[in-house]
């Protein structure tokens, strides 16, 4: 046959991509299971961060059963129960419906014979996504732990969110005033935060990943408030 | 076809390997790949990661496409060549977020990036389309790692002196600065964690590189 003819190279480029797109096809299923257990453990890993349990990939399923379970249920906005599997609420979702039609997962989990309330957060960082799990002493407004994780922030600026350095001041702090009020917690610069029970410190340089973080607290703490006010 | 057989190390086949990795280093010399170079070089895991990944695409579609050479019609090369660098990155891709799930997190859009990536279609063009496929293959591994090897310098200096660390797959983060210099005021420095700081680290590989080497200097 002509090589450079039109029916070789038509004939030529057909076979070549079914050939490849049948190979992909089949990698793509063959390993999806694997692919999907990693992004559960990898979640499990954060949420049980957030009540400070340590975990790596190896334990984090058998830890998430010993501390979690399946106490998880999902909320509606009056802080109402509806049916549904906590783990499987898609936040990407939820966050951009409004505040009354979002579906928000709450864990439950016990440490040292104290329950913990653990919520989900998902906002905007200054180049993609940023996401967290804050968990909350049982009297429901002050602050046991916080997890922050981000897709891409820039590395050592924006990105220090999800190191100790900027999660571990979280701690005791409170999302409520003395009236009840939702106050959400700042994430501030300027002022001394160690005095200020609704405010930590923001990270030098990356201001905007650090006021993604207080708009992502504000918005999806704030769908939580009846909940915890309850 | 002509019946030579060389050994599969001849001296010939020895300096595909050993050119790239010093007087036609894809990235020092002939300035491709930069932009990967600048990405995924503020630790030194993603970096070592990413190397293994470009030399297993350059490797195979050198190989795939030397396999093929004498059956691509030439109208539709460069779209034959796009759809196989396409088919081993997506391999690549799937297979870092099965067995190395972290590691395909930190590299991100990168990995799809390979495709992208100039040292790639340049040697399937100047090489693979000429050449015998075992050849092919130790081209594909030469420049392979005579980017891996830039790319590992880089950064080994970015996370050595912006982060203070080392991360190595297998051994996690490795603290090497002590504490006591912090102590006495020694900071990371954060601005080599930006991109930008990553091409003045290539210039001077560049710049060491070609005073080494005079063969280098341009005479005009």
């Amino acid at each position: 046959m002509d090589r450079q003819g039109n029916t070789y190279t038509f004939l030529y480029a057909s076979v070549l991509v079914v050939v490849v797109a049948a190979l992909l096809a089949f990698v793509s299923q063959s390993l999806k299971p694997i692919q999907d257990k990693n992004v559960e453990v990898a979640k499990k890993i954060d949420i049980l961060k957030s009540v400070k349990i340590e975990s790596t990939s190896k334990d984090a399923v058998k830890k998430y059963d010993q501390y979690i379970g399946d106490n998880s249920f999902i909320i509606d906005y009056n802080g109402d129960k509806v049916d549904g599997d906590a783990f499987i609420v898609n936040m990407e979702k939820e966050v951009k419906k409004s505040f009354k039609d979002r579906e928000y997962p709450v864990y439950i989990s016990t440490i040292n014979g104290e329950k913990k309330i653990i919520v989900q957060v998902r906002g905007k960082g200054l180049w993609g996504p940023i996401w967290g799990y804050i968990s909350l002493d049982s009297d429901k407004k002050t602050i046991f732990g916080a997890t922050f994780g981000h897709k891409g922030e820039t590395p050592g600026l924006g990105a220090e969110i999800d190191k100790t350095a900027f999660q571990a001041p979280f701690t005791g702090k409170i999302i409520f005033d003395k009236d009840g009020k939702f106050t959400s917690i700042q994430v501030n610069k300027n002022v001394d935060t160690s005095k200020d029970p609704h405010a930590v410190d923001a990270i030098s340089g990356g201001t905007i990943t650090s006021k993604g973080v207080e708009a992502m607290l504000k918005d999806c703490l704030g769908g939580y408030k009846n909940f915890l006010k309850k | 076809m002509s019946v030579d057989y060389e050994p599969l190390f001849s001296a010939k086949n020895l300096k595909l390997i050993t050119t790239p990795l010093g007087s036609q280093n894809p990235i020092t010399i002939q300035v491709l790949g930069i932009c990967s170079a600048l990405a995924v070089t503020a630790k030194l895991e993603p970096a070592i990661v990413m190397s293994i990944s470009v030399m297993f695409v350059l490797v195979f579609s050198n190989f795939i496409i030397s396999l093929l050479r004498n059956s691509i019609p030439s109208r539709i090369r460069i779209i034959v060549q796009l759809v196989i660098v396409a088919a081993l990155v997506i391999l690549v891709d799937q297979i870092l977020k099965a067995f190395a799930y972290e590691v395909s997190l930190q590299l991100s859009v990168f990995v799809g990036l390979i495709i992208t990536n100039c040292i790639i279609m340049g040697r399937l063009e100047a090489f693979a389309l000429g050449n015998k496929p075992w050849q092919s293959v130790l081209d594909g591994i030469g420049n392979g790692a005579g980017y891996g090897v830039i790319l590992i310098i880089i950064a080994f200096f970015r996370e050595l002196l912006g982060s203070g660390t080392l991360t190595l797959p297998g051994l996690g983060t490795l603290h090497i600065i002590p504490q006591m210099f912090y102590d006495w005021g020694y900071q990371n420095n954060g601005f080599i964690i930006l991109p930008p700081m990553a091409l003045i680290v290539v210039g001077i590989i560049i710049w060491v590189q070609r005073a080494r080497n005079e063969e280098l200097i341009e005479t005009k």
